[in-house]
């Protein structure tokens, strides 16, 4: 299956966000996600089921004014 | 002051653009800001080779300060984008303080106030506590009170263009209008002087970030910030004087003696 992460394209086995996040090294981070433009947040991503296609925003704190 | 929050610095201070990290912390104690404006963007994980773990550091670093943050929506255009922005930076930061910004044109970062006041009342609804970066458009203003905004902030001058208070009428009429709404002056501010008069027009407090981060000696700057934030308010409280047309003599002229010749 493919999905965009941040616009970059990935093969993935992953069924969900969480399993997604954990093969491509977002494990233990400090981040927030988005699929298709809608939040999903931490405690939803294990439940959240993937479709081909999908495009995920995965953000971190940063600075700003 | 806050969303029933007590501070006692009056001035909030942005975290990008600085030189580097250690002179970021020693301007924010410099400022003695209580509340650290921050953002979020894009991370990369590391099966993408190890890049973008920037925000890994900097979420350590702010939690090191033990300060408040406040999460901006800074760079959304849109009501969407502004309201997905701001769920997931309550989710990171762990707050429901949010600087709401959907801007509404790329040269002068004006705020879109009708997607403001839209994205206002759906965040206001969700629970968030929002912090509206607006104009200093009065019936704007009313409009995200009524969407349950409890803090404005009005912008001085377009964000980093260090031009001071724009619009002083219409900053005035703004705190005229809302005596017990705290109103923050948010952006355009270059220098000291420019926060000291935002403090005796009684404006609560002043947010600001480039003129401290792209001075010269950002730590100096931070200091003089608090400085002129200090005098500013105590000059507020104080009851400065109305200006007047014509000069009024400081010495009393009663018993002045009389040496002109008739």
């Amino acid at each position: 299956m493919r999905i965009f992460l941040n616009d970059d394209a990935h093969d993935v086995d992953a069924a969900t966000l969480a399993a997604a996040l954990e093969s491509l090294g977002f494990a233990g981070r400090k981040i927030a996600t988005a699929v298709n433009g809608r939040f999903v947040a931490a405690a939803a991503r294990p439940a959240t089921r993937l479709a081909d296609g999908d495009r995920i925003e995965v953000v971190a704190p940063m600075q700003g004014g | 002051m806050f969303y029933g929050v007590d501070l006692s610095s009056r001035l909030l201070l942005g975290t990008a653009r600085y030189p580097s990290p250690a002179v970021l912390e020693r301007a924010i104690k410099a400022s003695g800001a209580e509340v650290v404006t921050v953002s979020l963007r894009r991370e990369g994980g590391s099966a993408q080779g190890g890049a973008g773990r920037a925000g890994q550091s900097f979420w350590q670093f702010i939690q090191s300060l033990g300060l408040r943050v406040l999460p901006n929506t800074a760079g959304c255009h849109s009501v969407k984008e502004a309201v997905t922005t701001a769920h997931m930076a309550r989710e990171l930061f762990d707050t429901p303080w949010i600087k709401l910004e959907v801007i509404g044109d790329a040269d002068t970062l004006q705020p879109d106030v009708f997607g403001l006041v839209e994205a206002a009342r759906i965040l206001a609804q969700d629970g968030f506590e929002v912090f509206p970066y607006t104009t200093e458009d009065l019936v704007v203003a009313d409009r995200l009170v009524e969407a349950g905004c409890r803090v404005l902030m009005p912008w001085g001058a377009p964000i980093g263009s260090a031009r001071g208070l724009n619009n002083v009428y219409g900053l005035k009429s703004l705190r005229a209008h809302f005596p017990d709404i705290p109103l923050v002056v948010d952006a355009g501010l270059g220098v000291p002087s420019h926060a000291a008069a935002a403090m005796e027009l009684g404006y609560d407090a002043v947010l600001l970030n480039t003129a401290v981060a792209e001075a010269g000696d950002p730590v100096e700057m931070a200091r003089a910030f608090a400085l002129a934030v200090e005098a500013g308010r105590a000059a507020h409280r104080a009851q400065p004087l109305e200006p007047r047309d014509m000069a009024q003599p400081s010495t009393p002229v009663i018993g002045k003696a009389v040496l002109g010749g008739i």
